[in-house]
């Protein structure tokens, strides 16, 4: 213990920790299984293959979700830091990709609050039925106010507005609790309680008539779409979504978990607790779409939709006209809220470990401006008439030039500029029970990189040729484009900004040991 | 439901589940090391 003050300078704060390495797992859970699990991997599924994409999508799992996921293990649990910490300790040019991370981070905190408040105030719907018979009405119309085109207004939506504010502050609370009190806790109740809701709404799901139906056309396979190289672009593009990776969030995450632990055995819990939690999902809303289609006496491809659609028109739909339909919407919308929170504190943290380890600020100071400027953020712009389009927008951009050109970057960087995989490699196999030798070097190194440069040209080749969404070109080059471009510029101001003389990268004794310790194991 | 459906559905639920589960039985095989925390073991502070 160091109990002993060191002479002259403060000794600094330790680095918080995970108290054990179940609370590691569960939060890793909560933070990749989110709204895309629910609401977009169903579709994903549907769309590509059906019953056939289970091939494509677990040989992406496995030649790429997983080894990237190791990837982030090996730079947070070796380097003990935040994204930018941890990739200055690797290598000083690579600060800027951890730059990069949290301001992703960033934005997408900023918007994905706003759709768990419209979850939360869905949850209440429910039980009154507000949608009456026109969900997509009422959803675009009453609820939102959508304005007739896109623009940047400020004017304010207030049944948005309010349960955003009490999104964010409930965060605040989390984040300034920390690791062991806030994060840990929050995914140890949230997410069991989550599982719990999940599993009855598709138990319900499937005593609905019409449930086979639906059923049918999730999983009947079409073998030809193996042939189709847009469906396996589809199941690479999924599982870097889904599972979290490549922006900063498991970096953060395992910065936090003790020396000696099974990263490997963790990790692959973790990946196949997320794809078990999809599989849930796509029963569950085929289940329900097969009843909607029975009910308005169509095919199931004439209702399956996702994303918005799915949950705030289609969802409501079913809710009005199925028995019990209050239950099932609090069971829904209730489970939209809690994937949603878990996730958000994660995307959170990946901020305000930055913050902290920049300034040398210490939590409840760095929890506090970093979720209160987030928040200001979040409430200033979406909750507002033309906030759907801004969020639209930022996602979209984001996604594909925030977290899938960020990944390819970092994953290039490390490893054919700086050929960090030998030393990450070494350190993954230090204490794991899952092997990463030769073949995850490979996959790291040719497999992702060439998924991840598919991806990023087709999305760019689409976002240039017809702009997006047939918005305005000032609002798509302002808010994608700008935005995109702008994310990667102040990334590089960020690093420029020194390192405040009590931070972490300057004064660090127990990582400083740390280092001294493996040195010591390795050369006995 | 088709058989072809239900043979599908059986086989991504024993797969990922079981995947699932294989990884949770490793896990549960190799039970965390509580030691060698860092700040256990820095006699030089």
């Amino acid at each position: 213990m160091s109990s002993q003050s060191s002479p002259g300078k403060a000794a600094p704060l330790k680095r918080e920790t995970f108290s054990s390495r179940r609370l590691f797992i569960l939060s890793a859970i909560g933070s990749a299984v989110g709204l895309g699990n629910i609401w977009r991997f169903p579709y994903i599924a549907y769309d590509n293959g059906g019953g056939a994409f289970l091939i494509p999508y677990l040989v992406a799992l496995l030649t790429a979700g997983i080894p990237l996921l190791f990837l982030d293990y090996a730079v947070g649990h070796k380097f003990r830091g935040s994204a930018p910490l941890a990739y200055r300790r690797l290598h000083r040019a690579a600060e800027p990709l951890g730059w990069w991370q949290v301001l992703v981070c960033f934005v997408i905190a900023a918007y994905y609050a706003v759709i768990i408040a419209w979850s939360l105030m869905y949850t209440i719907f429910s039980f009154t039925e507000a949608w009456g018979d026109d969900a997509e009405g009422f959803f675009f119309g009453n609820f939102l106010g959508v304005a007739e085109a896109p623009g940047l207004g400020f004017d304010f939506v207030p049944s948005v507005f309010f349960p955003l504010l009490l999104i964010w502050a409930a965060v605040i609370l989390i984040m300034v609790a920390g690791i062991r009190k806030g994060i840990s806790r929050a995914n140890a109740v949230l997410l069991p309680l989550l599982v719990a809701m999940f599993v009855l709404l598709v138990i319900q799901a499937l005593f609905l008539p019409g449930a086979a139906q639906g059923l049918n056309a999730f999983f009947t396979p079409d073998w030809s779409a193996l042939a189709d190289p847009s469906v396996w672009a589809a199941a690479y593009g999924h599982i870097f979504f889904s599972l979290s990776v490549g922006y900063g969030i498991m970096v953060t995450y395992s910065s936090y978990l003790k020396r000696r632990t099974d990263l490997t055995g963790s990790g692959m819990v973790v990946a196949f607790s997320n794809s078990g939690f999809e599989i849930l999902a796509g029963i569950g809303v085929f289940a329900a779409l097969g009843f909607m289609a029975q009910a308005a006496g169509t095919g199931v491809n004439e209702v399956v939709t996702q994303g918005i659609g799915l949950a705030f028109v289609a969802f409501p739909t079913i809710v009005s006209q199925a028995p019990f339909g209050a239950v099932m919407g609090v069971l829904f919308f209730g489970s939209l809220v809690f994937a949603g929170v878990t996730s958000l504190i994660s995307v959170l943290e990946v901020i305000v470990a930055a913050v902290q380890d920049k300034l040398g600020w210490g939590r409840v100071k760095a929890s506090l401006v970093v979720s209160i400027l987030v928040a200001v953020v979040s409430l200033g712009l979406f909750p507002t008439a033309t906030g759907l389009y801004l969020l639209d927008t930022s996602d979209a951009f984001v996604n594909s030039f925030g977290i899938t050109l960020g990944a390819l970057v970092t994953v290039v960087v490390l490893a054919w500029f700086l050929r960090r995989l030998p030393l990450l490699s070494v350190h993954l196999n230090r204490v794991s029970t899952v092997k990463m030798r030769g073949t995850w070097m490979v996959l790291v190194s040719v497999v992702v990189p060439l998924a991840l440069i598919y991806m990023v040209a087709n999305e760019f080749i689409s976002k240039i040729s017809t702009p997006y969404e047939g918005y305005p070109g000032w609002f798509v080059g302002v808010f994608g484009w700008g935005m995109a471009g702008g994310l990667v510029v102040l990334a590089l101001v960020l690093t420029l900004i020194p390192w405040s003389r009590t931070s972490k990268a300057n004064h660090d004794p127990e990582y400083d040991s740390l280092v001294e310790r493996e040195a010591k194991e390795t050369a006995l | 439901m088709t058989p072809v459906a239900i043979t599908m559905m059986i086989i991504a639920i024993v797969t990922v589940w079981g995947g699932l589960a294989l990884s949770l039985l490793n896990l549960k095989r190799h039970p965390e090391d509580e030691g060698a925390l860092p700040e256990e073991h820095a006699p030089e502070l």
